[in-house]
């Protein structure tokens, strides 16, 4: 330059290697915390679950205990609460099966597309609802097996999920995307694993409140 | 049709082949905006093409087409101004131009099996091969491979002409830049059942890209384009950009913390998401700042009589000042609090920010970008606005800013009634989806995004024509 810089703040150099140590310190802080996001997220085992340890993505072997979604006055949000054994399509599931039955689910779930119309932890489109915890649905309970004739809820999931023209519930309907038997207990398996998910309290309240509202009327008698 | 652009008044080789990828830009905008039509109808009339073009596809056509064109649009300015800012030839120019063809091509099989093929069976073979179904990286693995080696291609073109000429803060920043674009690539490319892992690694690319990468590059651009414009003084436009290089970096690289309060990961990042993000707005106001200081200030800095060389171009580089700073700065801090976003996040509101950032930040600079490859192909001094690119930037503009405001409000809804009143859930959403106020705004949503069409259309008929009419005058 032909001219002194006579200040600091107008010095091309000091700003330069400004943004590389602030650049530098970013990025180091962010591969450390992501090592440790890395442990707390990694899937559990099936004797995690065995012995009540809980985990924030469980083994795929959840999928053989009965899930919540409860309000938890230490951490001012709800999470997901894993209970009893219960059958899942009548049966338990070894840890082999499950995991290839989680396997399946997961890649039917994107060779599906199904994030281009739903939200899978709330991100994907939104044009059709959250499946976050979509196990956990209401519907899935006397509508949805009414609907269907099914006994359970993993059945009228799976149901549903290979005839959804069958099925409508809203004008905007979900198409038929080709989801054969053993795919849809695969997205089911998926979708019950996804719920067991501890998400810091999202979303907030699930459905809480539908019956009331479709009751209609006040509270106040 | 786009080959109308003639492009003989081209000094370089660098410029040439930009103009091959602006080409293909123009191309793929208008297929993002003929596929968000057609989404934007399914939200009004949902038994639109049902069974036969779903929402899905249409939804996974108009984003892939988006980052794409906005891509080619990149690489396209990037080797635009390559030879100009170096003062050397592009080094392995026909290597350059072979990946060109090559990603082209890809691209296009890849857009074809979205619209023909849409979907597979639930195997690694569809992942491979049919859709990878990840929002926005949807590319099925084969063209994730291809994209890679294409774009190491025009890396090392870039990497080795800036070795050999001169090296400008500009070309500095754009080299490291670029390299750590499409590094985070990679961190997109495997699977896993793990969901929570999945989007972990996916945000990497999503987030670094839009938010600390990519507005970077932005900033390159804008300090090139202010330098061609205006006559802006190099050093005062290097100096901002390593301020913005600073202030984009250290907020966006921990701001990725936002996406992280509620896909598995622990509660620390509703902390560190939470104040990181809250400061990424303030690298798009010192953008604002600087574009509108030395429009104001730098303008014949040397003496000269004050001119702006490219009218329209400078025009779109202005409304990318407000629009950066407006879409993603302040319609993404509206919800980027964990204590806000608990009911906003994956809702319209996620939409209207989405649409307003991607063109405030990304559409504006790079069309832009376009108006200064059109001047140096028909070699215009000064090219001036003509009735087109007004009608063009004023309907584009304001069909943007109607789809956000629709959608905003929209989004005000389905947050108040779905997620907080009804707690989300299968009825609940539906609840929301189908209010009124909810229907109408989907209703102004699709009128303004006729209405940004129908700019659009204006905007290529300029881009076609405005060159040679210059040209005409000048002679």
């Amino acid at each position: 330059m032909a001219k002194e810089n006579l200040s600091v703040w107008t010095s091309i150099s000091f700003w330069r290697r400004s943004a590389a140590w602030v650049t530098g310190f970013a990025t180091i802080l962010l591969i450390w915390l992501t090592f440790d996001t890395m442990g707390q997220i990694s899937m559990g085992t099936d004797a995690d679950l065995q012995k009540g340890i809980t985990k924030r993505v469980p083994a795929p072997t959840v999928i053989n205990y009965h899930i919540d979604y409860k309000m938890s006055e230490k951490r001012g949000h709800e999470v997901p609460v894993i209970g009893k054994k219960e059958p899942f399509f009548g049966k338990e599931w070894s840890v082999k099966d499950a995991a290839a039955l989680l396997h399946l689910g997961k890649l039917t779930s994107q060779s599906k597309n199904c994030m281009d119309c739903h939200t899978l932890l709330g991100n994907g489109a939104y044009y059709a609802p959250d499946l976050t915890k979509a196990w956990l649905d209401p519907m899935w309970g006397a509508t949805m097996q009414g609907m269907t004739g099914k006994s359970t809820r993993e059945e009228a999931m799976a149901e549903f999920l290979q005839h959804p023209e069958k099925y409508p519930t809203h004008a905007r309907m979900m198409p038929n995307l080709k989801i054969t038997p053993k795919e849809a207990q695969g997205l089911v398996a998926f979708l019950k694993h996804l719920s067991s998910i501890d998400t810091n309290g999202f979303p907030r309240g699930f459905s809480k409140t539908v019956d009331q509202f479709k009751a209609g009327g006040t509270n106040a008698h | 049709m786009l080959i109308n652009i003639k492009s003989n008044s081209l000094t370089n080789t660098g410029q040439r082949i930009g103009l091959m990828y602006f080409r293909v830009a123009i191309i793929l905008f208008a297929a993002q905006l003929l596929m968000g039509l057609i989404a934007a109808t399914q939200f009004v009339y949902p038994s639109f093409l049902y069974g036969i073009f779903d929402f899905s596809v249409a939804r996974m056509v108009h984003i892939n087409a988006l980052v794409v064109w906005m891509l080619y649009a990149m690489i396209g300015a990037t080797y635009y101004m390559l030879t100009d800012e170096t003062g050397e030839e592009v080094v392995m120019a026909g290597l350059g131009k072979l990946a060109f063809w090559v990603l082209t091509l890809a691209i296009t099989v890849v857009v074809l099996v979205f619209i023909f093929v849409q979907i597979g069976p639930g195997t690694e073979k569809s992942i491979w091969l049919i859709n990878e179904g990840r929002e926005y990286l949807e590319a099925p693995r084969w063209a994730d491979i291809g994209i890679v080696v294409v774009v190491l291609i025009f890396y090392a073109n870039v990497f080795f002409t800036f070795l050999k000429g001169r090296k400008t803060g500009i070309m500095q920043v754009m080299v490291a830049n670029l390299l750590a674009l499409a590094g985070l690539y990679l961190a997109g490319m495997f699977f896993t059942d793990n969901i929570s892992m999945d989007q972990y690694w996916w945000w990497w690319v999503i987030h670094l890209w839009v938010e600390a990468t990519w507005e970077v590059f932005v900033g390159t651009l804008a300090a090139y384009a202010l330098i061609k414009f205006i006559g802006a003084k190099r050093e005062i436009v290097e100096m901002w950009l390593w301020i913005e290089v600073l202030m984009l970096f250290g907020s966006g690289i921990l701001g990725l913390g936002h996406h992280y309060f509620w896909i598995g990961t622990p509660e620390y990042w509703w902390e560190i998401g939470a104040l990181f993000s809250a400061l990424e707005p303030v690298p798009l106001v010192a953008m604002f700042v600087h574009v509108l200081y030395d429009w104001g200030k730098e303008q014949g800095i040397n003496g000269d009589k004050p001119t702006i060389t490219n009218g329209p171009g400078m025009a779109w580089i202005v409304t990318n000042a407000f629009g950066n700073f407006l879409g993603a700065g302040i319609w993404g801090f509206f919800h980027t609090l964990p204590q806000v976003n608990i009911y906003t996040h994956g809702t319209q509101f996620t939409s209207a920010h989405g649409h307003l950032a991607f063109f405030g930040a990304y559409a504006t600079i790079l069309i832009g970008m376009m108006y200064m490859g059109v001047q140096g192909a028909y070699g215009v001094k000064r090219l001036k606005a003509t009735f087109n690119s007004k009608m063009a930037i004023t309907l584009i503009t304001f069909g943007l800013l109607g789809m956000t405001v629709a959608l905003t409000i929209a989004g005000y809804e389905q947050v108040l009634v779905e997620r907080a009143e009804l707690g989300g859930g299968w009825q609940a959403f539906f609840t929301a989806q189908n209010l009124p106020w909810y229907v109408q705004a989907q209703l102004w949503r699709l009128i303004m995004g006729l209405v940004t069409f129908v700019g659009f259309i204006y905007l290529v008929l300029d881009l076609l024509t405005i060159g040679k009419k210059a040209k005409a005058a000048e002679a």
